[in-house]
């Protein structure tokens, strides 16, 4: 199964999927925007600031898994000592820190007309901004090193202990008291919106899920190139 | 219709700002991205370019370079 990731087979896919992954990227974004800002209807308490979910819950929700992705591949790189692991888990940082960062700030601007401030330091917003501080250790260790093997060691460990903090950002706003309203899309419990905010809700995800994949593959492909590049040097 | 949307009842501000944040952030992350992929692509090229022949040759041979070099202008030559 590990033949799947073979560099030389991931180059084939990755130079036939990037263009029409980024033609369905523009496709559906367009269609959520039209959903999200235009077609589906106000909110009855939050009036039409509720749109914001439309580009917030989607980010968080995509920084979460990508961080559980990097997460269990981490322990992959420590047990099977795969390279091309360390590869998937360092394209695969850049978009899941910016959409951390996405959903930090449009949450903060959601925060302003809903709660009336900015930011506060409850549970849920505090621990994701412990995710980019994961994210950013995450990326960070592979500058600090000279050393691949030390800086593989360390970015591994980051996000093995930043695991830890996943399940605190999911459950948050159940386990503690907190600003943050709890989860509105649930798998294992009723989902409470409407469908009519559910659809935008999706084709966001589906456009963002897309965005993600599409920087994954350029990335993946940049540090197949860094590889590539030092072969020829020893030819 | 066209003020209705931007004014979203008063929130126009923090609903616009959202989306446009989220644009920019994307479009930023999207050309960071393509800069440091042709860069790359035009390092490979360039030391492909300086190689003796035969060496070029092993290199062709081996299907991951194959796969880079029909991406570059090298291979339009």
């Amino acid at each position: 199964m590990l033949n799947y990731f073979n560099p030389s087979n991931t180059l084939k896919v990755i130079n036939k999927l990037q263009k029409f992954i980024f033609a369905l990227f523009i496709a559906v974004l367009i269609l959520g925007l039209f959903e999200a800002l235009v077609l589906s209807p106000e909110d009855y308490k939050q009036s039409d600031s509720v749109r914001i979910m439309y580009v917030h819950v989607p980010a968080a929700w995509i920084s979460l898994g990508i961080f559980s992705v990097i997460s269990i591949l981490s322990f992959g790189i420590l047990i099977f000592k795969n390279k091309n692991f360390i590869l998937i888990s360092k394209s695969l940082a850049p978009s899941g820190f910016v959409f951390n960062i996405i959903a930090l700030v449009t949450g903060s601007i959601w925060g302003k007309p809903t709660w009336g401030t900015w930011w506060a330091w409850d549970a849920r917003i505090t621990s994701m901004l412990l995710l980019a501080v994961f994210y950013l250790m995450f990326m960070m260790s592979w500058k600090i090193f000279e050393d691949e093997k030390k800086s593989i060691k360390l970015s591994s460990y980051i996000a093995i202990f930043g695991l830890i903090n996943v399940p605190i950002v999911k459950f948050s706003v159940d386990w503690w008291s907190t600003l943050h309203q709890p989860s509105s899309v649930n798998v294992f419990k009723e989902t409470t919106i409407h469908s009519t905010m559910l659809m935008p809700l999706g084709i966001m995800t589906a456009a963002f899920a897309l965005f993600s994949i599409l920087i994954f593959l350029m990335k993946y492909h940049t540090e197949l190139l860094k590889i590539k590049n030092k072969g020829l040097e020893r030819l | 219709m066209i003020s209705e949307i931007l004014n979203m009842n008063g929130y126009g501000l923090y609903v616009w700002s959202s989306f446009m944040f989220t644009l920019l952030s994307f479009s930023t992350l999207y050309f960071v991205t393509k800069i440091q992929l042709n860069k790359e692509l035009k390092n490979f090229e360039a030391k492909f370019k300086n190689l003796d022949i035969d060496k070029a040759e092993i290199a062709k041979k081996q299907e991951t370079y194959r796969e880079i070099l029909s991406n570059t202008s090298t291979s339009k030559i």
